[in-house]
């Protein structure tokens, strides 16, 4: 923070803002060089992915973190943008449209913004719980339309298309997936950039006044539920942007995609990344892709451990994985985190243990459901587990508690240390407050 | 009339609980689980209490927590919990339905509406002797027997959840804990247990829903999705209003089925003014929607109507 006093002379320097370079210097280096580390076409599909659901996320955040507004229905503007999108594709396709394959995702961006502009007036009315709510029934309706439109929405098969048509530009096809993935990666670093100049615009700033104070907004003269339809609709088009960039990514778009099954994962993604901090909802994409993919492949059970990590981190870290960053960031900038790197592991293998206990026990459950014409057996991050054996219930469930009673000792322990230090911080703060001034 | 009973307390918490489904889905396999080993009548009972404590537990160690920080992590926390409540049914009890029959004094009809040439309309409690319905020109609606229950329950519910919250102390200490919780505080009641059992209660409810909705349609991992329809109930009736709740049911109800009965589109509507519609017109793929295919999204519709017009609901008395 810089305080300029009255008695200093009007001169603006403005210095180059380093970090903010860096940063964005390494964004830009991570999305260009990503598919040349992973190679594999399946690492290529994956970080496609990633790219297609930061914009989603980052898009759904202008609403959650940055508005204030719980939408169940963020799906529907990804998805409509989707079929718009793979229309066009088609029209292209067939010479009736003269549009550059790469210019397709706008089109998908401009479908999301008219939905958003048609069906926001109607869902900004309302802040809070009742906007929650108007969102469920719109997404309720979209889909229970989706299947009725067979013409628009493909019905069941969905509408596919084919994305190597119209003029070659610059010599880019876009047959092969790495040319694909370059164009998702160049609309994904303009739409983040997009986004977060949109943060740093009075409306931006208005945005999280609404979130914050309402009453105080109206005070000061500005309609909250303008403020609040103008950022639905910007949401709503960078959803579609995604939504365009995935029907050229798939070549096939089916009324799944404006389900609430899609809104409820975006939601908790972008919880789980972080909603309080812009560059949360890009942890929570990449997760997101991660959990859907891989986690999917390794365990039946995987919707039920993410419900139950999404519960934990209600309840415990309500910033999400962002605000867990930064927090031990903070320490170090304070030279602090070497204090609890002791703790930090203690709290770790404590509570890996406890975790693998209890995730022990969900496998095998999930094994006797599902499994049982298989035999008891089943393999357990190397450990031969017996669904039918004494032994290997007994030590699940002794792994699990002994596990939970030592992590609940370490974590008061912890609690107290971070205490301290947080406090240690704040005395530090204010000492060098009182340097400076 | 299902959801009316399960919407009741719903709206009176005030917090506004995305599980609530999911609990109704625990009551139905809970009761399925104890009718093998205490029968239907005693599980009747048993199921919802057992339902009722679980939210009452979740209220205590999760909802509570989260409750100062805001409206928005206490819907999120419900959410998350209707995933792992689903998660865990499926992995208890399986993902493919169940056969959970009714008890034998619920099986058969409960009346039968018998249509005859020659005597016109009767009712005839039970089962209708076959020979009055053979005749010629005779026809018989039988009336399900867990359907007429399933009305009574609801009705008993809806009674006496509007004696206790209206004509008790006990309904006034809930209302004021709802409304005032500091100056409840002040009076010396102890509020977080007043919304632990608030929450509990509802949950026992939900359950109680569960268990007869369990044997009236199926008992299978998909029958949490009556949770939108439970909100458009809410909010259609208005919010906080018993009455509403009520009137919300039956409005939902009607807009479920009444359509069914219509065989007719858009096309037709047109065809009556004089105006030709073909294939070719603008709109046709929307007219071409017969009203009884759009029983899906009336309720929707009327949600997203209700919201625009009038927040607060046909009998609502808090807005938002």
């Amino acid at each position: 923070m810089h305080h300029t006093s009255e008695n200093q002379p009007n001169f603006h320097f403005k210095p180059w803002n380093v970090g903010r370079i860096l940063i964005w210097g390494l964004y830009a280096l991570v999305l260009l060089v990503a598919p040349l580390l992973w190679t594999s076409s399946f690492a290529q599909t994956m970080l496609s992915q990633m790219g297609i659901a930061i914009i989603v996320c980052l898009a759904y955040n202008i609403l959650l973190g940055q508005g204030g507004m719980l939408s169940f229905g963020h799906a529907v503007y990804s998805g409509l943008g989707s079929f718009l999108a793979i229309h066009a594709l088609n029209k292209v396709g067939a010479g009736s449209l003269g549009l550059p394959v790469s210019l397709v995702p706008l089109v998908g961006g401009l479908g999301g913004l008219l939905f958003a502009a048609l069906l926001g007036y109607v869902s900004t009315k309302k802040a809070g719980t009742t906007f929650a709510m108007i969102t469920l029934g719109v997404s309720e309706l979209v889909w229970s339309m989706s299947l009725m439109l067979p013409e628009f929405f493909g019905g069941e098969g969905g509408v596919s298309a084919n994305r190597v048509v119209g003029e070659k530009v610059l010599g880019i096809s876009f047959g092969p997936q790495i040319q694909v993935y370059y164009l998702i990666a160049i609309y994904c670093f303009i739409c983040t950039a997009a986004m977060f100049a949109l943060t740093r615009t009075p409306l931006g700033r208005i945005l999280n006044a609404v979130r914050d104070n309402p009453e105080r907004v109206e005070f000061i003269g500005y309609s909250t539920r303008r403020v609040r339809y103008l950022a639905f609709m910007i949401s709503g088009f960078f959803a579609g942007i995604s939504g365009g960039l995935a029907a050229v990514n798939f070549e096939i778009v089916t009324a799944e995609v404006v389900g609430a099954a899609r809104s409820g994962a975006y939601l908790l993604f972008v919880f789980l990344g972080g909603a309080t901090f812009f560059f949360g909802p890009i942890l929570g994409a990449v997760l997101m892709v991660i959990a859907l993919v891989l986690l999917s492949e390794l365990t039946k059970a995987w919707l039920l451990y993410l419900g139950l990590v999404f519960l934990l981190m209600v309840m415990y870290a309500p910033g999400g994985l962002a605000s867990l960053l930064m927090m031990n960031l903070r320490l170090a900038a304070f030279g602090k985190l070497r204090r609890l790197w002791v703790a930090y592991l203690a709290l770790g293998g404590i509570g890996l243990a406890a975790l693998t206990g209890v995730a022990a026990m969900i496998e095998m459950l999930y094994h006797m459901q599902l499994n049982a014409a298989l035999g008891p057996q089943l393999k357990f991050m190397g450990a031969q587990l017996n669904t039918h054996g004494v032994d290997s219930w007994a030590g699940a469930i002794f792994l699990t508690l002994t596990g939970a009673a030592l992590f609940e000792l370490t974590r008061r322990h912890f609690q107290a240390q971070w205490g301290e230090i947080q406090e240690d911080i704040e005395k530090e703060i204010k000492r060098r407050e009182a340097i400076s001034t | 009339m299902l959801s009316s009973g399960l919407t009741l307390i719903f709206s009176m918490m005030g917090v506004l609980n995305f599980a609530h489904a999911s609990f109704y889905m625990v009551g139905a396999y809970a009761a399925y689980t104890l009718t093998g080993v205490i029968g239907f009548t005693a599980s009747l009972v048993v199921s919802p209490l057992l339902v009722g404590a679980l939210g009452a537990l979740f209220e205590r160690t999760a909802l509570r927590r989260v409750h100062k920080f805001g409206h928005v992590p206490e819907l999120l926390i419900t959410f998350g919990l209707s995933y792992v409540v689903g998660e865990v049914v499926a992995l208890v009890w399986g993902r493919s339905p169940l056969t959970f029959d009714p008890p034998l004094w619920l099986q058969g009809p409960a009346f039968t509406i018998v249509q005859s040439a020659v005597r016109g309309l009767s009712v005839v409690a039970g089962a209708a002797p076959a020979e009055l319905c053979s005749g010629v020109g005779d026809a018989c609606t039988r009336f399900p027997m867990t359907r007429a229950f399933m009305a009574l329950v609801a009705l008993g519910m809806l009674a006496s959840l509007w004696l206790l919250l209206t004509r008790t102390r006990i309904g006034l200490v809930i209302q004021a804990a709802l409304t005032h919780p500091e100056m409840a505080e002040a009076l010396g009641h102890n509020v977080p247990r007043v919304f632990m059992l608030v929450f509990g209660s509802g949950c026992a409810l939900a359950g109680l829903a569960g268990v007869i909705g369990g044997v009236t349609f199926v008992t299978e991992p998909n029958m949490a999705n009556i949770g939108p329809i439970i909100f458009a109930v809410i909010v259609i009736g208005g919010m906080g209003s018993l009455s509403g709740a009520f009137v919300g049911s039956l409005v939902v109800g009607l807009l479920q089925t009444l359509p069914l009965t219509v065989d007719a589109n858009g096309v037709d509507v047109f065809r009556h003014l004089g105006l030709a519609i073909g294939p070719d017109s603008p709109l046709f793929p929307l007219l071409r929607i017969k009203l009884s295919e759009t029983a899906q999204i009336l309720p929707y519709l009327m949600l997203v109507l209700i919201l625009i017009f009038r927040p607060k609901g046909l009998l609502g008395t808090r807005e938002s």
